[in-house]
């Protein structure tokens, strides 16, 4: 199984504003989101970045999938860097937020042919594409209605679906199932299972651990913006549960369980 | 990718054009504002220095002299003679805008300006001229015209003393005249300008600074609303992570609103141009007509218009990108909108600048060509440069704007 993705000392630093700094209730002017964060993702793996809340998943995501820079370090998505060939890694993936948002005014028909022509499809395969991804997630029913008007359930899949117009070899997923409701949850979960099956290689970030014994084949334990442990989840749980893992590695790290 | 370009701009000017609202409040209602409103202005000046044709003045004359008898009543007006203790009375009911008029002549008017011209008379005899004044000789008789400058009736009938009068001096004391006209009903035939050339003057000096304001009006409708708007929205992330290229998005961006802005401004343009007869009363014949300019002037106007349109949307985008909401972007975008409107101003009412490092100055140059281009007398290097300048400034723009899409702090920030 060869490597699509390989990420080498990533780092990254935020400057805290002072507003952070007061919601926080710290001092320290700096915040080191990601720091030297290394691992490989194989053809066809799923790949879970497992931590806490503001332990660096979305930054290290963010960074993969080239919406921002690293300070230093770099990672390759089949072979482009994402320093240096942002753009071919962008044509390589699909990504997809909560923070992605569909322009309100346009309806998921219009969209849907908007970005396939942003990257590049031709009308039959995106008419193609269009019909099974719409069929298959429930959205041929409103496609020609307004994005604004769309339940949040609706407008969720449909973000979805406009993330993968290309098919892309490489799915990277931050907080796949956060803020749906959990009949969309279900959907999209049950998605990527389907994704997974047909070889697509996905990385998605989570605090959720059912999610990843759900889904994930290898598994990175993020936090503090350190990579604490990385491997396959049968190895990092070996005979105990994956969140009582977790912990362990969690208080080892020198974190809190107030 | 080619179609990355071309789908931003499509996608740009389907969300305008295919929401009603917007094509109305920003392309339609501005063109239909200003023509209602203008027309509405000139109508109301105009009307503000009419006097009904029917209306009969108050005018009382005191110590009304024999020799002006007839001048005066010969006008059409009632001419009411009043007695020297009057006059306090009147003067307050002029105030009290009651009485328009009240002609004071001193006594003994009549023998006055005959011993003055006998004394005059005399003294050019003698090869002394007319300008020393013969000693002895008591001071000018003084004719006192009180009236109300506040009432229109009221200081239409004190021009209209204080010509007759005037002119009833001048033909006792005429030694020569200036552009004489014998009748006043006739245009004067001295002034040799060409009725188009009047025309171009008036549009000259009163057009380039509207369309200045137009235009940035119009790109503040649509500019800051695409760029910080879609920030505020948390959409542009969306367009970043597909392959489309910064400055594609930065160029889709900035062409697609410069059209919807010159639709705005032109919309503005022929309000304006409907309502000039009405706003500008008394304009010569064929006035705001907009065939008196051809192919060539709007050709010129179109380029000048268009650069200046692409240089605005740019700086517009630029300031709006920085912001986080559009609310936010109107505010950083007024310091700018408050210099473009002044230096358009200044540059509509200099007279033309030969030096040509001025056309380097954005809306200064395109105000100054587009009054030259209106006047007729457009300067065709000062526009070339004025064109480069817009166009170098536009490119500008765009860098910076492609170099903040690729800023993670800019887009990104909170």
């Amino acid at each position: 199984m060869g490597v699509v993705l390989r990420a080498e000392r990533l780092t990254k630093t935020f400057k805290l504003s002072k507003k952070q700094q007061n919601l926080e209730h710290t001092a320290e002017t700096m915040r080191t989101a990601a720091n030297n964060l290394s691992f490989d993702v194989g053809k066809g793996e799923v790949f879970g970045l497992l931590g806490p809340n503001g332990a660096g998943k979305t930054t290290t995501l963010r960074m993969l999938s080239t919406l921002i820079k690293p300070d230093s370090g770099d990672a390759t998505v089949e072979g482009h860097s994402i320093v240096r060939e942002p753009e071919q890694v962008r044509a390589a993936i699909g990504f997809l937020t909560s923070e992605l948002r569909l322009e309100d005014f346009f309806t998921p028909d219009y969209l849907f042919g908007f970005f396939s022509q942003l990257r590049g499809i031709d009308a039959a395969t995106t008419e193609r594409r269009k019909r099974e991804l719409f069929e298959r997630f429930g959205i041929s029913e409103f496609a020609g209605v307004k994005v604004g008007s769309l339940s949040t359930g609706m407008k969720q899949k449909a973000s979805l679906v406009i993330s993968i117009v290309h098919d892309p070899g490489i799915i990277i997923f931050d907080e796949p199932t956060n803020g749906l409701d959990v009949i969309t949850a279900r959907v999209v979960t049950d998605y990527l299972k389907e994704l997974r099956d047909s070889g697509k290689t996905i990385i998605l970030s989570t605090h959720i651990f059912s999610l990843v014994e759900k889904l994930c084949d290898r598994v990175g334990i993020i936090i503090e913006g350190r990579m604490t442990a990385c491997d396959t989840l049968d190895a990092i749980t070996r005979d105990a549960s994956l969140e009582d893992r977790f912990f362990e590695l969690f208080v080892e790290a020198g974190g809190e369980v107030a | 990718m080619r179609g990355g370009l071309s789908a931003i701009i499509k996608k740009e000017l389907a969300r305008f054009f295919t929401d009603p609202r917007s094509v109305i409040t920003t392309i339609l209602l501005p063109g239909l504002m200003i023509f209602a409103l203008y027309s509405f202005m000139g109508e109301a000046m105009t009307g503000l220095y009419r006097v009904s044709d029917d209306y009969e003045a108050q005018v009382y004359v005191v110590n009304m002299p024999e020799s002006l008898r007839p001048v005066l009543e010969g006008q059409g007006t009632e001419i009411q003679t009043a007695a020297p203790g009057d006059l306090a009375g009147l003067r307050d009911k002029i105030t009290n805008k009651e009485v328009d008029l009240l002609v004071v002549f001193p006594e003994g008017f009549d023998q006055a300006v005959a011993a003055r011209l006998s004394a005059k008379g005399g003294a050019a005899e003698d090869g002394v001229g007319l300008s020393v004044s013969p000693t002895g000789l008591a001071a000018p008789p003084n004719v006192e015209i009180y009236y109300n400058s506040t009432r229109t009736e009221s200081s239409g009938a004190y021009e209209a003393a204080s010509q007759l009068l005037q002119g009833y001096r001048d033909t006792l004391f005429t030694t020569y005249t200036v552009n004489a006209v014998p009748d006043p009903a006739v245009a004067s035939p001295y002034d040799l300008a060409s009725a188009q050339d009047q025309a171009g003057f008036i549009i000259s000096s009163l057009l380039p600074m509207l369309i200045i304001i137009f235009l940035f009006s119009g790109c503040m409708a649509v500019a800051p609303e695409s760029s910080a708007g879609e920030k505020e929205r948390g959409t542009i992330a969306t367009l970043l992570v597909t392959p489309l290229k910064r400055h594609e998005l930065a160029i889709g961006k900035i062409i697609s609103l410069s059209l919807i802005a010159l639709l705005a401004a032109v919309s503005s343009f022929v309000g304006i141009l409907l309502s000039l007869p009405r706003l500008i009363g008394g304009a010569p014949e064929g006035m705001a007509d907009a065939s008196i300019y051809g192919l060539n002037e709007y050709a010129l106007l179109l380029a000048v218009i268009l650069t200046t349109v692409l240089l605005f949307v740019g700086l517009i985008s630029v300031l709006s990108a920085f912001a986080r909401t559009v609310k936010e972007a109107s505010t950083l975008v007024m310091p700018l909108m408050i210099a473009v409107m002044l230096v358009g101003v200044l540059g509509s009412f200099a007279g033309a600048q030969s030096n040509l490092l001025y056309y380097l100055i954005p809306a200064y140059n395109s105000a100054q060509c587009m009054a030259g281009i209106f006047s007729f007398t457009p300067n065709v290097a000062a526009i070339g440069i004025t064109i480069a300048a817009n166009l170098v400034l536009t490119a500008a723009c765009v860098f910076a704007l492609t170099r903040m899409f690729n800023s993670e702090r800019i887009v990104f920030s909170r």
